[in-house]
């Protein structure tokens, strides 16, 4: 087994992750990418020793095919999920002005009385938003206002 | 034949409460009709059951578990079906007038439906000959009976009566269960009769005693579980004749009658249930005699007759036991009497309270008679039944040892409590009285809508049948004999109007005048002492407050501690726990040896792999949006390398076609968005997520090392290797694994690949001000600028080359390197950069083909494939090789699941045409915002 994609793996792992830590759609989408990558390579090194390719006719000394055959399809399926979250994100983005996730307010609620003050300051600025939004379209405040709480 | 009439039951239920808006008027006949059924069938039995037959029905159901579904129809079984469905019959007639005038349709017919169902419920309970069945019928008794006693749900008072009902019978239900469990395990049979027989009394049956007991106090609301059964009068009246006196609140009598005679010989049998017993039937007399609320005052009636029940057949003796059904029969008659009867005055004078009623006796004599003779039946005045059965109870007590006399005692205490509210309740009810508060008329309920013969017909049957119970003791008593002997060997009934000069008559003579005393006094002095305001007023139910505030609370603490709302910190609870679970499994020493650990397997690989490491760094180090963006797909194309190193060419050409549009994608997204990462307030210091992140690194490579040293061949990898070529037909593992051994996973997965395109798709489409009219792919990109005239062209010149490329990629997958997934994404690509490239001969082109043709053809392709094989008569999916000579070209080699790639192929050609297509457009508008139109 190969130290240096030990490694690697460990690093993608570790990156990913403190990507995914932060508040950041943009910044989450390249930790999933990150730990996507992570867990392709950890699933072939993991399963498999280097070798040639695993074609009929040529298998002496070739590698094993079945961790291949189950990356193949978790490459694909890690492009539509980035992109559904890079969606989400540009959604984010054009309700509230930034990509950041923001907290549930349902559970804040419960969570922490104390944070009331952080949340009004978020809704002061989405509401600053809505209304910047709401000016470009023409369109009455008081619509913009019910989405905004959503 | 009974399992037939229980479902007939849950049948005609279901009918009214589907049906109910059409049936109209003839809601009650489909709802009356299994009942009367029942009735009707189970009396044709009684002599067949008097000679002694038993109707026993075994139904398996699943044999390896011993579950089966028994019905014994035995004596004590005949009395309590003939019962339930007798005075369900009467109830549902009662009923049929009592909502005559109810403005709510879907209020009857919620009733008439739940009803019917509730009392095929209780026909199964009491005819269940084994604990499963039973339990069965007990738990459905009670959540219909939630719903019966919310029938009004838009008070809050009797959502809150259900919901109470509920949990305590639900709770006590549950704990029944555990002691059945327990019972069964230490007896090892579920049929009741051989339970009984074997009357196991280890450690363990002595508790699922005890467990089985709480159940039934908690359904028949004894002390301290009575505190439901009162406010459970929120329900409409029939609901309360029915469930509340006749029927639910017997079954846990049912249970203490079939157990006792096998148990109570057990130590504490009887001191427990001449206590719980005693105190219910003390405790709920004093609070009859304090309610103003004609049926609050009955229902704490009900409650002490109940514990007078318990302690009856709680005692196990035989003679107590015979009382007792006697009793149970007695109960039964008079108190669904008197409940019909309350419902009727109210129905009368739109009143059910003591102090407003007036004069009502005058006016509706004949209802006055018939609740009369119900009540001298519930005192114990002959010659009504309840005289018959309580002379026997006091002699079966009088007759007993110790813990019998104790009974007895508490017994004539009680009765005389009952003979008190008796007399106050009917006093208060019809008597003509002098109004001390108010002398305006105003001060009493008028009559304005006298009940008519349906509402009173019920009730003078019940009446009369109590009376002809009184008459007829003698030979009443023979047949109960019969049911006494099924519940113990050794009971019979001796049932007597006149039962000579003894001591329980002179008792009965003791109970009668003295609580005809007590009644006077009450009734004199208003005798109310501390009239009950403060809701929680017993201990049950305080308990049952705390509980229930506890538990809210508690669900809101843990909420609390858990639901933090913040994203990264759930993330990171996740991410904890990983590192903590794999993390002691591996400190433990699972996984297995390292292998054989080499710096790398080349050169080349350890610069590659150290390069993706430092990029991998930088991604999170950067500041720029585009700059980690790019640093990403800069780690995707090093895995390019890799895979390629390592031997997997069909992993290297996917990735690479996959991070080229993956970067596409995040251009266009991030075109738009503030080139640096706004810094919103962190949950944690850096330092922190930090330690958590190499944590998490450390853990994924310890684990690498450990999972195995990737020794093949394995056996799966052996068999897909030799069954490739004969089997699937192709050359390249890799790809018919893909196509073929798990074709039906592939299958999965391109439809979530698809899925999440349209998904996509609608993100972005789905505007809140509404532009999101449908744009074609050509429109959407000629909004993106900067045109480059060599783009254009170098685009035009490649593309039909790329095409083509594509097309031998997925064609050639089966054999050698490549495959739907690769070509697809090449081909993709090729559409995707005619897009980008935006003149308007380029859009032409690539806007020719819709994409969601091309995703609903591949996937018909895909799907189409795997029936082909099911019509030629194999497994879903399985490849057919066809061998086809052409004349000039030669033979060709055409395995099926070729036909499936090229689905895969197609579909995955248009799941990266709309998806980029739509990041493509949105953005662009949203950048514009409002200038799209």
């Amino acid at each position: 087994m190969s130290i240096a994609l030990v490694v690697l793996i460990g690093v993608l792992f570790a990156t990913g992750t403190y990507s995914m830590l932060h508040r950041s759609l943009t910044r989450i989408v390249l930790g999933v990418g990150l730990i996507g990558n992570g867990v392709n390579l950890l699933l072939i090194v993991a399963g498999s020793r280097p070798g040639l390719p695993p074609i009929v006719g040529k298998l002496t000394g070739s590698t094993d095919p079945i961790p291949q055959a189950l990356v193949l399809t978790a490459i694909v399926i890690g492009f539509a999920l980035q992109a559904f979250l890079l969606a989400l994100a540009w959604r984010s983005w054009t309700l509230d002005g930034n990509d950041d996730v923001e907290d549930d307010i349902e559970d804040r609620k419960i969570a922490d009385r104390r944070r009331r003050a952080i949340r009004t300051t978020e809704a002061a600025r989405r509401a600053e938003r809505e209304r910047q939004l709401s000016g470009d379209d023409n369109q009455p405040a008081g619509e913009a206002t019910n989405l905004g709480a959503r | 034949m009974i399992a037939v009439l229980v479902l007939a039951h849950f049948v005609a239920g279901s009918v009214v409460l589907v049906a109910g808006r059409t049936l109209r008027r003839w809601i009650f006949a489909v709802a009356i009709a299994p009942v009367l059924g029942a009735l009707i069938t189970v009396a044709t039995l009684v002599p067949g059951v008097l000679d002694g037959d038993v109707g026993f029905h075994r139904y398996r159901w699943i044999d390896g578990l011993s579950l089966a579904v028994t019905i014994r129809l035995d004596g004590f079984a005949t009395v309590m079906a003939l019962v339930v469905a007798g005075i369900g019959a009467a109830v549902l007639v009662y009923a049929w007038s009592y909502f005559s005038h109810d403005e709510s349709p879907a209020r009857v017919v919620r009733f008439a439906g739940f009803f019917t169902l509730f009392a095929g419920a209780m026909l199964g309970l009491v005819v269940a000959g084994d604990v499963w069945t039973l339990f069965v019928c007990w738990e459905l008794t009670s959540v219909l009976s939630f719903v019966l006693i919310g029938l009004d749900d838009h008070l809050p008072s009797a959502r809150i009566a259900a919901q109470r009902a509920l949990l305590v019978t639900g709770a006590g239900g549950l704990v029944m269960l555990g002691g059945i469990v327990c019972l069964v395990h230490a007896s090892g049979t579920a049929d009741l009769e051989h339970l009984f027989a074997i009357a196991p009394t280890s450690a363990t049956a002595q508790v699922g005693l005890v467990m089985i007991l709480i159940g039934a106090f908690a359904k028949s609301a004894q002390v301290p579980f009575h505190f439901w059964l009162p406010g459970a009068m929120a329900a409409p009246t029939p609901v309360s004749a029915f469930l509340h006196s006749a029927t639910m609140v017997k079954a846990g009598v049912v249970v203490v009658a079939r157990f006792a005679p096998a148990f109570a010989s057990i130590g504490w049998w009887r001191p427990l249930l001449v206590i719980v017993g005693g105190s219910t039937m003390l405790v709920g007399g004093v609070a009859a005699l304090r309610r103003d609320d004609a049926k609050q005052s009955l229902a704490f009636g009900t409650v002490s007759q109940l514990g007078f029940l318990v302690v009856l057949f709680g005692i196990g003796e035989p003679a107590a036991t015979a009382a007792g059904v006697a009793m149970l029969v007695a109960h039964a008659l008079f108190k669904s009497g008197l409940f019909l009867a309350i419902g009727a005055v109210e129905h009368a004078t739109g009143s059910r309270d003591l102090r407003r009623l007036s004069g009502v006796g005058r006016s509706l004599p004949h209802l006055a008679v018939a609740a009369g003779l119900c009540t001298l039946s519930m005192i114990g005045l002959p010659p009504l039944i309840g005289f018959v059965g309580k002379e026997s109870a006091l002699a079966a007590l009088a007759e007993g040892e110790r813990w019998s006399i104790v009974a007895l005692v508490v017994v004539v205490v009680g009765s005389i409590l009952t003979t008190a509210y008796s007399v106050r309740l009917f006093w208060a009810m019809f008597a003509t009285k002098r109004s001390k508060v108010d002398q305006s008329e105003n001060h009493f309920a008028r009559i304005h809508h006298p009940p008519n013969v349906a509402l009173t017909a019920p009730i003078t049957v019940l009446a009369l049948l109590s009376l002809a119970g009184g008459v007829a003791a003698s030979p009443l008593g023979t047949r109960l004999s019969v049911a006494a002997e099924s519940l113990d060997g050794a009971a019979s009934a001796h049932l007597a109007l006149w039962p000579g000069i003894h001591l329980p008559l002179l008792l009965s003579v003791l109970i009668v005048v003295a609580g005809a005393g007590l009644a006077l006094v009450v009734l004199r002095t208003q005798w109310r002492p501390a009239p009950p305001t403060t809701r929680d007023s017993t201990l049950g139910e305080r308990a049952y407050g705390r509980a229930y505030n506890g538990l809210l609370d508690g669900a809101k603490r843990i909420t609390r501690v858990t639901q933090s709302g913040s994203l990264p910190v759930y993330v990171a609870v996740i991410f904890a726990v990983i590192v903590a679970a794999i993390g002691f499994a591996l400190v433990r020493g699972a996984g297995g040896d390292w292998g054989d650990p080499v710096a790398a397997d080349s050169v080349l690989q350890a610069a590659v792999a150290l390069l993706a490491g430092v990029m991998a760094i930088a991604v999170v180090a950067a500041r720029r949006r585009f700059v980690s963006v790019l640093l990403l797909g800069g780690v995707g194309q090093g895995l390019t390398v890799l895979f390629l190193l390592y031997g997997a060419p069909d992993l290297a050409l996917t990735q690479f076609m996959i991070e080229t549009l993956m970067i596409v994608a995040f251009v266009l997204v991030l075109r738009h968005l503030p080139t640096t990462y706004s810094s919103p307030p962190m949950w944690a210091p850096k330092a922190l997520r930090i330690a958590l992140s190499v944590a998490v690194g450390v853990t994924f490579a310890w684990f690498a090392l450990s999972a195995g040293s990737g020794d093949r061949p394995t056996d799966v990898t052996d068999a897909v290797e030799h069954l490739s070529l004969p089997v699937a037909g192709g050359k390249n593992v890799v790809n018919v694994t893909i196509v073929d051994f798990r074709g039906v996973d592939t299958m999965g997965e391109i439809t979530v690949f698809a899925v999440a395109a349209l998904g996509v798709a609608n993100l972005v489409t789905a505007s809140r001000r509404g532009i999101g009219a449908p744009v074609s792919a050509a429109t959407r990109f000629s909004r993106i600028g900067a045109q480059s005239m060599i783009f254009e062209q170098v685009t035009k010149m490649i593309f039909h080359i790329t095409l083509l490329v594509s097309a031998y990629v997925a064609l050639r997958g089966h054999n050698a390197p490549g495959g739907g997934f690769a070509g697809g994404l090449i081909a993709g690509a090729a559409f995707v950069f005619r897009l980008l490239a935006g003149d308007a001969s380029n859009r032409q082109v690539a806007t020719r083909l819709s994409p969601i043709v091309l995703i609903g053809t591949g996937m018909l392709l895909a799907i189409g494939t795997g029936f082909a094989s099911l019509v030629a008569g194999n497994e879903f999916l399985e490849t057919n090789v066809f061998d086809i000579h052409l004349p000039g070209v030669g033979r060709i080699h055409f395995p099926s699941a070729a036909i499936f790639d090229i689905g895969v192929y197609l579909l995955v050609i248009g799941v990266v045409i709309i998806v980029l297509s739509h990041l493509a457009a949105r953005t662009h508008s949203a950048g514009a915002d409002g200038a799209v139109t």
